[in-house]
């Protein structure tokens, strides 16, 4: 299509400048022609290049783009305003979101320094799992189709350092677990960008979320170090190595960062899907708690994968083939984030022995669920002035307690980690945790925190059963404390 | 215009009764009936009565095999769906049975083709339960040329078979109530299941709708009292194999 004028105006919509002009499309600045309403939010057009001559692949994959856009919710994707008939004059119209891709940071002169690359990568993992709790996955994730919003920036303060949420673009190779897959074909060949591409769509494996944690790990790599794992293959036997190649340590090019980072990065880019995090909100957990980063090997490492390794590995690669994907909400679902309420005191060991019980049976037989034991305990605790009752000091007493009632749920499929909050409002502390770590089960005691009171006041488990956004489990203390003849516990 | 699409209804009147109320509260302005209205289930009669009325307002129908079946029914039993045809013919009033036999193989609404088995060779009622077979039947129906869409029924399951990105076909497997884009410039050819008697271990009604401005197919599994249904059948003495079958969904 030839380009748009200034001025025109398109089903409604009167074209301003043209903002992009890339390979696959054009972005246009629009607004509503007179008469029209004003939705709340500046406008873009992208207006597909389907002249003569242009590949089928473009128009199915602007086919896609239009149908995943549509259903589409939430502050992580641009708002779909509308679309134009196919046959007639395709374009769609979308929230134009003011931020910088990541592209921005990585032309910035210098190495990033850490903090600001965690941050970044945090916004994406979460970007990426709200996609894929919509059964979407993004497939083709790359600095210049991740944004992050632009925040009011406070005086003298750094814009490298400032952003927002991450809002991703462009979803032409998008999978839509409930949609037919248009992209799909019987001979299955890659679809991607060569950089960032997953070694299981390099098989043909489409709809698999890992396949996006890969390409946020390949970005990560590119902060980190400032080049690409796997450089830019443009043939198929190029882009086949990653099914059995380690990318050099970060820490060889850049040996200032932390080896927990380069933990987080070379996980996300295993070969194998099934070594990497199950979610992205597993990811976004790691990136939000260095501290409790089990570091191996892959994080401390600074020498390249030895050739017999990978000669091995090169074996297996040559035996994988395309094999459908669930659906990723389902996927999600089965490593689920696991939280569990630990009172901090006053504690029976029944109901210890029956949150441990509760929680073992949440987590699942899938490898890879993971643990987060939470205590709240309150503020007013801690003081500056007594050292027994210093913030760090109670800090590290009450994680001993927390790291002792979880130990026998110690499991090499699971990862489980431990931390004290402080907060005056238990329940709220815990709302927030789950919110923000996209936790999937909450698990706490019924009989603690108050159960006495509850016909008078909503005690703690009510309040996060009724608020929680996720499955709230209370657990009552049971076995086998009943069989021993123990009668002092509460009536409940 | 939203149309819905029900077939293999079995002589379930409770299932039927069901997905007509389901479709109505979609907004489906016309109704298309793909064959098998009888067969299997106690209520022949009430249900051609019911559909017969709805033909006269203009839904659509096409005959299947056990509506033919119904008609001539065979002396010796050899399939599962002879048992009940010479039961189902006696059921029938004449008038029934005359307008049964009147049904066309297949019919055309628009940029739909409706059918019961395959619109290739339709009176072999070949089983479209493949990529194979789908080709098959979508090839011809080329030569309607206006026709975008291939609904049939004859296999109880629900399969949407697209174009893929070489042209072959591919099958998707759809999500109940999920409205899938559908858009004109490609061809599409889906099997909307059963209405009375599905097959694949869920008890609930089958059908689809189509809503042919937006571009959306929209496949629909319908709670009905199966159990009324199957106890019918009890009733009238058919075999039991045949009221269990409704109560499993298999």
């Amino acid at each position: 299509m030839k380009l748009l004028e200034n001025g025109a105006v398109l089903d409604g919509f009167a074209i301003d400048e043209c903002m992009h002009s890339g390979g696959m499309a054009h972005i246009y600045r629009v607004s509503y022609a007179q008469g029209g309403h004003d939705p709340g939010f500046a406008l873009a057009m992208k207006v597909p290049r389907m002249a003569s001559g242009d590949g089928a692949e473009n128009i199915v994959s602007f086919e896609v783009e239009c149908h995943i856009l549509q259903v589409l919710t939430g502050r992580y994707v641009p708002r779909f305003v509308a679309a134009g008939d196919l046959q007639r004059v395709p374009y769609l119209v979308m929230e134009y979101v003011r931020g910088r891709t990541l592209q921005h940071w990585l032309d910035l002169p210098g190495a990033l320094p850490s903090p600001v690359i965690v941050r970044l990568a945090c916004a994406m993992a979460h970007a990426a799992h709200a996609l894929h709790q919509q059964n979407t996955v993004h497939l083709d994730l790359k600095p210049a189709n991740v944004l992050f919003r632009d925040v009011p920036q406070p005086e003298g303060s750094n814009p490298q350092t400032s952003f927002g949420d991450a809002v991703l673009l462009d979803f032409g190779l998008s999978h839509h677990a409930h949609y037919p897959d248009l992209l799909a074909e019987q001979l299955r060949k890659a679809v991607g960008s060569p950089g960032w591409i997953s070694p299981e769509q390099v098989v043909g494996v489409r709809g698999d979320p890992r396949s996006d944690i890969f390409a946020i790990g390949v970005m990560l790599y590119q902060m980190c170090t400032g080049r690409l794992p796997f450089g830019t293959p443009n043939t198929p036997a190029g882009l086949r190595q990653r099914l059995w190649v380690d990318p050099v340590p970060p820490r060889k090019h850049r040996p200032d960062l932390p080896e927990w980072l380069q933990e987080v990065a070379l996980r996300c880019l295993e070969p194998e899907a099934a070594k990497r995090y199950p979610s992205a909100a597993h990811l976004a957990f790691d990136l939000s708690h260095p501290e409790q980063v089990h570091v191996t090997a892959r994080g401390t490492n600074t020498q390249a994968t030895p050739f017999s390794t990978h000669f091995k590995r090169w074996i297996k690669a040559a035996g994988m083939h395309y094999q459908p994907s669930p659906m990723p909400a389902e996927q999600i679902a089965v490593v689920p984030i696991v939280l569990v309420a630990i009172p901090y005191q006053d504690a029976s060991d029944a109901t210890l022995y029956s949150l441990r019980q509760a929680v073992a049976r949440s987590l699942g037989s899938r490898p890879g669920a993971r643990l987060a034991c939470v205590t709240v305990i309150p503020s007013s605790l801690s003081s500056t002035t007594v050292e027994a009752r210093s913030e760090t000091h109670l800090h590290r007493r009450y994680l001993a307690q927390l790291h002792q009632w979880a130990q026998p749920l110690d499991h090499p499929g699971h990862q489980t980690s431990c931390h004290v909050i402080e907060s005056g409002d238990v329940a709220q502390a815990l709302l927030d945790y789950a919110v923000g770590n996209h936790v999937n089960v909450i698990v706490m005691g019924a009989a603690t925190h108050g159960l006495k009171m509850q016909r008078f006041i909503a005690t703690v488990p009510i309040k996060v059963a009724m608020d929680a956004p996720c499955t709230v489990i209370l657990v009552k203390q049971a076995l086998p404390f009943e069989q021993l003849g123990a009668n002092d516990q509460d009536p409940d | 215009m939203k149309l819905a699409l029900l077939s293999d209804v079995h002589s379930n009147l409770h299932a039927l009764d069901a997905c007509l109320a389901h479709a109505r509260a979609q907004g489906a302005q016309q109704l298309a009936f793909l064959g098998d209205l009888v067969g299997y289930g106690a209520q022949p009669r009430e249900v051609l009565d019911r559909i017969m009325q709805l033909a006269f307002e203009g839904a659509a129908v096409v005959r299947g095999n056990h509506d033919q079946l119904a008609l001539t029914p065979p002396d010796t039993v050899q399939a599962m769906g002879d048992v009940t045809a010479a039961w189902t013919h006696q059921q029938l009033s004449s008038t029934q049975r005359a307008w049964l036999a009147q049904l066309p193989l297949t019919q055309q609404l628009d940029a739909v083709l409706l059918v019961h088995a395959s619109v290739n060779d339709p009176a072999r009622w070949r089983y479209v339960s493949d990529v194979r077979a789908a080709t098959d039947s979508l090839d011809a129906a080329q030569q309607w040329p206006l026709v975008r869409y291939v609904f049939g029924g004859h296999v109880h399951a629900q399969t949407l078979y697209y174009r893929g990105a070489q042209g072959a076909l591919m099958p998707f497997q759809p999500k109940s109530g999920v409205a899938i884009p559908v858009p004109r410039h490609r061809q599409w050819l889906a099997t909307v299941g059963s209405v009375g008697q599905p097959r694949d271990g869920n008890p609930q009604a089958m059908y689809a709708l189509i809503d042919l401005a937006a571009a959306h197919l929209t496949f629909h599994r319908v709670h009905y009292d199966h159990q009324a249904a199957a106890q019918s059948i009890r009733q009238a003495g058919l075999p039991e194999f045949f009221a269990q079958r409704l109560e499993i969904g298999r």
